[in-house]
């Protein structure tokens, strides 16, 4: 029933605006992470994951994001860990397939320069994360750019002889990159 | 003309073999085991040792280049001093392409070279899996290669010592001249 109030109300907003940014281009977004292992930076990414995001560069603060990733659809480079982190010690996939991100507040920390504040859900852990990014918009795309760190530990991510964090830090990198387009 | 190879060769010559002979069963044992954090640790441990064979090796090559090694006995028949050489110029060549083919592999399969975990080494390739895979071929390949010839590089040495008794070994091992 709601959404029968919502979709005029979005239309009226993005036409009121004229610049409300929308439908994510997924050839040109990625969500990649960096883990340190033996003191080594890694990179990885996932190769599926959907983002319902709304912009508008005009005023960011007003701007909500949704994003699911595919756990399963990691890509660490190596098949051997691919297929390791899919079970119980690490993702645990079968039981929690997907990580979400769902944006709270944003404020502008600098020119171009964003904070988003939102809760981050893995398996089946919710917490809160701080994530930074900037904003650009070349010609008729706007670009999401930024990171955030989590505690895989604090998430339960690499139980047992993987909570050594000598060997694979807890902390890891998330690296967001979307771009967006009118429609 | 000198009967033993200086003491920087002969010193070269035992840290480079001492390490060669724990990183490759080191690469055969770790490449077979389960994913886990001693395989990864061992991994940087063959990496670490890896590029220190490969600094010596420099040294070392440097070095022989710039100062001869003793003669070979006269009585050594022609094929066995171009086969010697052949096998010392291989090994040569191969203390230095193992660690490098090892040193490429890591860049390629996207996972940097960071020696002693604290000094890291440039990636000279970008992550690529499917060179990755073939660098590890070579380097698999490099490495039996270099069993081959160190396997023959140690019998012909028994040999000289134990058959012929030329003094060919105590060029590399010094105490072992005094006797003759």
């Amino acid at each position: 029933m709601k959404h029968w109030l919502i979709v005029p109300l979005l239309l009226t907003a993005s036409l009121a605006c004229g610049a409300e940014f929308t439908v994510l281009r997924p050839q040109q977004s990625s969500v990649s992470f960096v883990s340190k292992q033996m003191g080594v930076p890694v990179e990885g990414s996932f190769r599926k994951f959907t983002a319902r995001i709304a912009v508008d560069p005009a005023k960011p603060e007003a701007g909500v994001a949704h994003i699911d990733i595919d756990l399963a659809s990691i890509d660490t480079g190596m098949t051997e860990a691919d297929e390791e982190v899919a079970g119980k010690a690490w993702f645990d996939t079968k039981n929690h397939p997907v990580a979400s991100f769902v944006s709270g507040s944003v404020t502008q920390s600098g020119k171009g320069r964003y904070e988003a504040l939102g809760k981050l859900t893995i398996k089946g852990k919710t917490l809160d994360v701080k994530a930074s990014f900037t904003l650009k918009q070349n010609a008729d795309m706007l670009v999401i750019d930024g990171m955030f760190p989590l505690k895989r530990l604090a998430y339960g991510i690499g139980l047992g002889i993987w909570s050594d964090t000598d060997t694979v830090a807890d902390e890891v990198q998330i690296r967001f990159h979307f771009t967006l387009a009118t429609k | 003309m000198p009967n033993r190879y200086t003491h920087t060769a002969i010193t070269l010559h035992w840290v480079i073999a001492l390490l060669i002979f724990a990183a490759f069963p080191l690469g055969v044992y770790m490449h077979e085991l389960p994913l886990s954090p001693d395989k990864l640790r061992l991994y940087s441990y063959h990496k670490w040792i890896g590029v220190t064979i490969f600094l010596l090796a420099v040294l070392r090559v440097a070095w022989r280049g710039t100062h001869r090694p003793p003669a070979l006995p006269e009585a050594m028949p022609r094929w066995e001093r171009i086969a010697a050489d052949t096998v010392h110029y291989l090994l040569y060549a191969l203390i230095l392409a193992i660690p490098l083919s090892g040193w490429l592999m890591s860049s390629a399969k996207g996972v940097q070279t960071v020696w002693f975990g604290v000094l890291p080494l440039p990636d000279l390739l970008a992550k690529d899996k499917a060179l990755g895979d073939l660098l590890k071929e070579v380097h698999e390949v490099l490495n039996f290669l270099m069993l081959g010839l160190v396997l023959a590089h140690i019998g012909a040495a028994l040999k000289h010592h134990f058959i012929n008794h030329d003094g060919i070994l105590a060029r590399m091992i010094p105490f072992l001249g005094r006797k003759t």
